[in-house]
């Protein structure tokens, strides 16, 4: 484990080195990545232009739920986010590559690239948190303190587990990266804004079967003090963490399956 | 006329050779969907009116923005400064047709694929879930004269911002920042009708709120008369200032050109 973390942080240092190269261009990567995730903040706040309130949240609480799931799906992004290109390992028969070599193939394809811009979007993130956290006025206890740190990790991993179990459905077909998209960047989405405004069957979905609603607004409520309007068990509010671990062994084992029924492409 | 017909007809079948992409890209339209219609059901709770928009107008706003994207080609499109950089411009200027009459008449041929099965596909889906408004035979009409303004002022932007691809080597950081301002002022985000009234003012006025708000808006039936053929003809007029600014652009990049390789 720790011998898999060293060689990590040697192939994406060399990554980054060589992306803080162009200075020029990185630097307006950069700033695009951080206009981008800033307008769509502002979408927010356009909508709270027309309402006090969205169904019974206000504005400063949305924004703490956004800058939770934002700086959460930025961290999963840098980490993992080149799965996204995943698909056009398969299509090309690259993936055999992979195979021969003496690690893990997730491991392998997770340290294949890294991209340091997409930093941009959690400055954005952090940014929305700032003005949240100083509008909101939070009664802080131990307890809230250690909820909200341990939110952001088990977050990040409920993201990871569920962009490699989309993405491994290119195993079967290289078309699915669209369909990956409805649950990772659909996700994120999902997760910004408070879940009780959502269809039941859409949060049966979205929000407990592939458990979204513990990236944010579980962890949220009990921050934030706040009545859940939808009246389910307080413990929930509590178990992110183990939450997470599950799906990320689930992860695991959809793609050890996936792999096993890996037909290459090349000839 | 033969000719441009032959390209659109490329520009069609290099589309149609992906179905599962396609049925993909159905299913994700149609999530986004139902997050941004719950999204917006959850603000007229507290209103019935937004904007001139009541809560079935909003909703049929949604839905026909998640079917009108891939139409209108709202996310980044670098075909030309794909050609630039690995040297086919010079093949691709060689020719005896022009590069913007070429992707031009490329993109009307992909433009119909992608609202037969991007967007009457999706858009079903929501007309299933929840009451849309449909228009009448005369605004159906004229929505479809609207749509094909804004794929044409679509295509006029996207062909401008290819262009500094002749002078830089790597698009990227353009294209982040171009889909950034285009996504949020053509009301794909969030409709401009929610805008704060300044900038709606702002954004109407721009070319991008032409290459979405206003076709969506001409189905919602929200101009008459005279209002009516001021925005469609605002329309027009993006078409024409986009198509020409990427004509003069084009003119300069070429001048610039040094094809690397050999």
């Amino acid at each position: 484990m720790v011998d898999a973390v060293l060689l990590w942080r040697r192939l994406v240092g060399a990554q980054v080195r060589s992306q803080v190269q162009y200075r020029g261009s990185f630097a307006l990567e950069l700033v695009g990545a951080f206009v981008i995730a800033f307008l769509d903040f502002v979408a927010v706040l356009v909508i709270f232009h027309n309402t006090p309130r969205l169904a019974e949240w206000t504005v400063q609480e949305v924004a703490f739920l956004y800058a939770l799931s934002s700086i959460t799906f930025a961290f999963t992004d840098l980490l993992i986010g080149h799965l996204d290109l995943f698909p056009r390992l398969i299509r090309d028969g690259n993936f055999d590559i992979l195979l021969v070599r003496p690690r893990g193939t997730l491991f392998q394809v997770i340290a294949s690239d890294f991209q340091l811009r997409r930093l941009g979007k959690a400055a954005q993130g952090v940014l929305v948190l700032v003005y949240a956290l100083s509008a909101l006025e939070i009664h802080w206890t131990a307890p809230r303190v250690v909820v909200l740190l341990a939110s952001i990790p088990a977050g990040v991993l409920i993201f990871s587990a569920v962009w490699v179990v989309f993405a491994s459905l290119a195993f079967w077909t290289t078309d699915s990266g669209e369909f990956t998209n409805a649950f990772t960047y659909g996700g994120n989405f999902l997760a910004q804004y408070p879940i009780d405004i959502y269809g039941a069957w859409l949060r049966r979905l979205l929000a407990y079967l592939i458990p979204l609603a513990f990236v944010c607004y579980f962890p949220a409520l009990y921050v934030l003090g706040k009545q859940d309007p939808l009246g389910l068990p307080r413990v929930l509010q509590f178990l992110s963490p183990a939450v997470a671990l599950a799906v990320a062994v689930v992860a695991g084992c959809v793609w050890r399956f996936a792999v096993r029924h890996y037909r290459s492409a090349g000839g | 006329m033969r000719l441009d017909w032959e390209i659109a007809k490329r520009g069609w079948r290099r589309y149609a050779a992906y179905p599962w992409a396609t049925a993909a890209g159905v299913f994700t339209n149609s999530v986004f969907g139902f997050l941004q219609a719950y999204i917006l059901l959850a603000v007229y709770r507290h209103r019935t009116h937004v904007g001139g928009y009541d809560a079935h107008d909003a909703v049929t706003y949604v839905w026909l923005a998640q079917a009108l994207l891939m139409t209108v080609y709202v996310f980044g499109w670098q075909e030309l400064a794909l050609r630039v950089r690995d040297g086919s411009i010079a093949t691709d200027l060689a020719r005896p047709l022009d590069p913007q009459r070429y992707w031009l008449a490329y993109d009307l041929g992909r433009a119909p694929y992608h609202l037969l099965f991007r967007g009457v596909l999706p858009f079903a889906v929501g007309a299933l879930a929840f009451r849309l408004h449909y228009p009448g035979a005369l605004d159906a009409l004229l929505f479809a004269l609207s749509l094909a303004l804004a794929v044409v002022v679509s295509l006029g932007f996207r062909f401008l911002y290819n262009l500094p691809a002749f002078w830089l080597l790597d698009l990227r950081g353009v294209l982040i920042l171009v889909i950034a301002v285009n996504l949020f002022f053509s009301g794909m985000l969030v409709p401009i009708a929610f805008f704060p009234r300044w900038l709606g003012l702002v954004a109407q006025f721009l070319p991008f709120a032409a290459i979405l708000q206003t076709p969506i808006d001409v189905w919602l039936g929200k101009h008459g008369g005279w209002e009516l053929a001021g925005v469609l003809a605002l329309q027009a007029g993006w078409a024409v200032v986009l198509l020409g600014l990427g004509r003069v652009g084009l003119r300069a990049a070429t001048r610039k050109l040094v094809i690397q390789g050999g």
